[in-house]
């Protein structure tokens, strides 16, 4: 899963927090949130003569086994990876199985790696799941074996399941057909799960629950909902972060054809009209005044400088081993690297449909963060939580976006809604009338919650025999969890360290340090979060040490990798199955990297190539992850693809640049992205495993930085430093 | 104004709307049909792709007053049009290789690769690179999207 991360089990404080943030009570208001006021189902109610053992699984009369999926499906896979593991349990077959989005419920829909919130981030999909849906589909797959067994008057022993078909010598019927006898029996505690020896679904290709109404244009993304009277807004904001609107001049934004209302919001001047051709005509006549006094006004190359000249100033310590400054060297290699605002560039711009009554708001989103939402959102239409409704639709891609904790495009929505449910706005004839607010690309390009910019300064101690004996690494930054309810107080911030406080190398002595800087300029994660960052720092300088005392990057990494065993099997892999060290075409070399995030650990040998003019080509990269038991291999696969193309893209070029605190880029054209002749050919190796299912969304990304920048400097002796790569190199 | 009339999904269509409006909206937002996305509104991302008079065009960017009795296809229709065949391969391939991932962009990849494949059946992946290059995925799905082109090509053959 692409997204978010937060620190695992939330301490009391934080939990205190988000509780208040909540409404004083909390999660504890969640508990029997029905949906009454839009007639959606109740959780509570059993399905018409079907089976609903749990809140995960529904068997329909028909055979139809439907999953309730608690986390969001972005284009990571969940409604097919988590749908196996049920099927799997139930032993039904892969064709009678569907995915649907669960209810917003923290209670029943928790995310465990990280709650106490209902929420998809940090590659926990999988890894919060696993126990969980194997409970759910043998519970179910339990009741109608003892369903079946009452019926044939046999004992559960003498019946067998197989693909979705539940059967005993000459007995034999589908799950729906005994479905309603099983809702009337008591639901089973303690279910034994099956042995993994036995999986026939789990690490099989199973085709994708969402391919074909994705290769329609049938799936249904929150820009597609309509509603009944519904209007489009769009939303003007300040081109400075941190500015407020001062005065507005709507009459030329209200002249144009199909505009209904401007209303101020707490983030800016909302257009609202009959369509958003019209939203955004009428946004394009508004004038707007800004007061810039609490704005960002410096340009990112003056944030940068003010990081670097940090970096000679210890920092807050994160981790210390042996004496640094102790050592004797023969010799000292230090590196500075930069790292740009980036900007996540979800394909589906920020949309969200709200329709805000009296005493309920329902909303509809591909929502990545529900009871953060839920909570944010009732603050801003002046509910309670378990008054909002959230409708989970497929979300147009996310890595990170639509997980924020001031739920911002959500609350902007309700914030219109509830502008134009105002007695004094057209006496109040709009009051109730549902929005669909949209953001432009241009909107999300210069919306901020970028990827922080961040400065590392490294620094190597080696001995007279080329061995390693110290490593500082200082890091400054932006925290993404200062202020909300994640931060971790009097610790350093895990998003701006994490993959560098802990490395796969033995290294007698190691200090690690930061300094956290703050600024206007709202930052989020993004796809992998600090590995984004302290992965291509590590990788690149581990590599570049290799290089200066003249060892094999592959050797000099096995060496220090001795005590890792999970790290060195899937470097191992990848390389072999690179043909590490045979020869290339000429005017090509290979690069290597590897890294843990989110519990998994991947590798990444990339080649690339030059031609005539200079310009650097990816022409490879061949993968290995070891992410405990790939459920569904294919989404795996993929979620390695989309990783190293997201993450090429992003260390190729991606850069969000301010001048005078407005941000240069607007949309494709300038904010560029990968594109289908810059894709390298890929080969994924998946190391086989009996651990329990870790993180795939994000994991694939940290390693593919460093793996091109090694490889380009293979091939170039160009180390690159400040990202992105154009800066240094031609691509 | 008159309506402007067009054809869409081989229905006839009159659309009472601002001429520069752009196609994209017009047929997201009058006629309901929302399969085709809405990336970027600037020609940048190919998400909003359909085919005018069997050409690929970014409709975010075409006025529906400059296509006035122009034949409208949107991913919606491509099945049924006289791009059926080429769209049930590709379509079949799409979903035999599982290439999307949030699916978005998907409909414009679609609706690209078919054009290519109408026009080039064997295309090279030099061919794939320039027809497909103007369609952004921001979840990468490339690798699958060259492969489904080249798979989907295979079958038309037979
Ligand atoms: S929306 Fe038309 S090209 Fe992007
Ligand atoms: S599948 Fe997500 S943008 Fe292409």
């Amino acid at each position: 899963m692409p997204d978010g991360h937060m620190p695992e089990n939330l301490d009391s404080t934080s939990r205190r927090r988000f509780l208040q943030v909540t409404g004083g009570a909390g999660v504890g208001l969640m508990v029997g949130f029905t949906w009454t006021a839009t007639g959606r189902r109740a959780l509570a109610a059993p399905a018409a003569k079907g089976l609903e053992p749990n809140a995960f699984v529904k068997v329909a009369p028909d055979s139809t086994v439907t999953v309730l999926v608690k986390h969001l499906e972005m284009g990571q896979g969940v409604f097919t990876g988590l749908t196996a593991i049920v099927a799997e349990e139930m032993d039904a077959d892969w064709a009678q199985m569907r995915a649907e989005h669960a209810a917003a419920n923290a209670k029943l829909y928790n995310n465990s790696a990280f709650g106490p919130i209902q929420g998809t981030g940090g590659s926990t999909s999988t890894y919060n799941s696993w126990t969980q849906l194997r409970q759910a589909g043998a519970t179910a797959r339990a009741m109608l074996v003892a369903a079946a067994a009452q019926t044939w008057g046999v004992s559960a022993s003498d019946i067998t399941v197989s693909k979705g078909v539940i059967s005993s010598g000459t007995h034999s019927a589908k799950f729906g057909e005994l479905a309603a006898k099983a809702a009337a029996l008591p639901v089973p505690a303690d279910v034994p799960l099956k042995d993994p020896k036995n999986f026939t679904l789990i690490g099989t290709r199973l085709p994708r629950k969402d391919s074909v109404e994705k290769s329609t244009g049938k799936a249904v993304f929150a820009i597609d909902v309509v509603q009944p009277d519904m209007l489009v807004a769009v939303v003007r904001r300040p081109s400075k972060f941190g500015a407020k609107a001062q005065a507005v001049d709507a009459k030329a934004a209200k002249a144009v054809k199909g505009v209904v209302e401007v209303v101020e919001i707490p983030r800016g001047v909302a257009v609202v009209a009959t369509s958003y051709w019209a939203a955004h005509q009428g946004r394009e006549a508004l004038k707007v005044t800004w007061d810039e006094s609490q704005a960002e006004k410096r340009g990112t190359d003056a944030i940068i400088a003010d990081y670097k000249a940090l970096l000679p100033k210890p920092g807050e310590l994160v981790t210390k081993e042996g004496d640094v400054d102790a050592v004797k060297a023969a010799k000292v290699v230090k590196a500075e690297f930069s790292f740009p605002f980036l900007a996540h560039a979800p394909m589906e711009p920020l949309t969200c449909v709200v329709k805000l009554g009296k005493d309920g708001c329902e909303i509809w989103a591909g929502d990545q963060f529900q009871t953060v939402d839920q909570a944010n959102a009732a603050q801003a239409a002046g509910l309670k939580p378990e008054q909002v409704t959230i409708n989970t639709v497929y979300a147009g891609g996310s890595f990170g976006r639509r997980a924020n904790l001031e739920s911002d495009y959500i609350v902007e929505g309700v914030a219109i809604a509830k502008a134009l449910s105002d007695a004094k706005v057209q006496g109040g004839k709009l009051a109730g009338r549902p929005v669909k607010l949209i953001w432009s690309r241009e909107d999300d390009i210069r919306g901020g919650r970028y990827r922080p910019i961040y400065v590392h300064g490294m620094e190597a101690k080696l001995g007279a025999d080329g061995s390693l004996l110290a490593w500082k690494h200082r890091i400054v930054g932006q925290s993404i969890m200062a202020g909300s309810m994640f931060e971790q107080k009097g610790k350093p911030d895990n998003t701006s360290v994490e993959g560098a406080a802990e490395i796969p190398y033995d290294i007698p002595n190691r200090l690690v340090d930061l300094h956290t800087t703050t600024s206007p300029v709202p930052v989020l994660w993004w796809r992998s979060v600090g590995s984004t960052h302290t992965s291509f720092a590590v990788e690149s300088f581990i590599d570049e040490l290799a290089a200066e005392t003249k060892q094999d990057p592959v050797a000099f990494r096995r060496k220090l990798m001795e005590k890792h065993p999970r790290h060195l099997a899937v470097l191992n892999l990848a390389v072999e199955k690179a043909d590490w060290g045979k020869p290339l075409p000429k005017g090509w070399a290979r690069g290597v990297a590897v890294a843990e995030s989110f519990r998994s650990v991947v590798a990444h040998v990339a080649e690339v190539s030059q031609d005539e003019k200079g310009r650097i080509k990816v022409e490879r990269v061949v993968c290995a992850v070891d992410c405990g038991i790939a459920v569904t291999p294919d989404v795996v696969k993929a979620q390695m693809e989309g990783g190293i193309g997201y993450g090429l893209g992003a260390v190729m070029f991606g850069a969000i640049t301010m001048t005078g605190g407005v941000v240069d880029q607007s949309n494709f054209d300038t904010y560029r992205c990968l594109r289908i002749d810059e894709m390298p050919k890929v080969e994924v190796h998946i190391v086989p495993s009996a651990n329990p299912p870790t993180g795939v969304g994000e994991p694939g990304v940290p390693p593919l930085g460093p793996a091109v920048a090694n490889a380009i400097a293979a091939l170039t002796g160009k180390r690159i430093r400040d990202l992105p790569f154009t800066g240094t190199v031609s691509v | 104004m008159p309506p402007i009339k067009l054809t869409l999904n081989g229905k006839p269509w009159s659309v009472d709307a601002d001429p520069d409006m752009p196609l994209l909206w017009a047929v997201r937002e009058i006629a309901g049909k929302t399969g085709s996305k809405f990336g970027c509104g600037a020609a940048q991302c190919g998400a909003c792709t359909m085919h005018v008079d069997g050409q690929p065009v970014r409709s975010c960017s075409t006025p529906i007053g400059s296509i006035a009795g122009s034949k409208v296809t949107t991913i919606e229709g491509i099945a049924e049009g006289p791009q059926a065949k080429v769209a049930k391969a590709v379509q079949d391939a799409w979903i035999k290789l599982d290439v999307v991932q949030c699916g978005y962009c998907q409909s414009g990849q679609i609706m690209s690769a078919v054009a290519l494949l109408t026009d080039t059946p064997k295309p090279t992946d030099q061919d794939i690179d320039s027809a497909m290059n103007g369609n952004l995925c921001r979840c990468s799905t490339y690798v699958r999207i060259r492969a489904a082109i080249h798979e989907a090509a295979k079958a038309l053959e037979i």
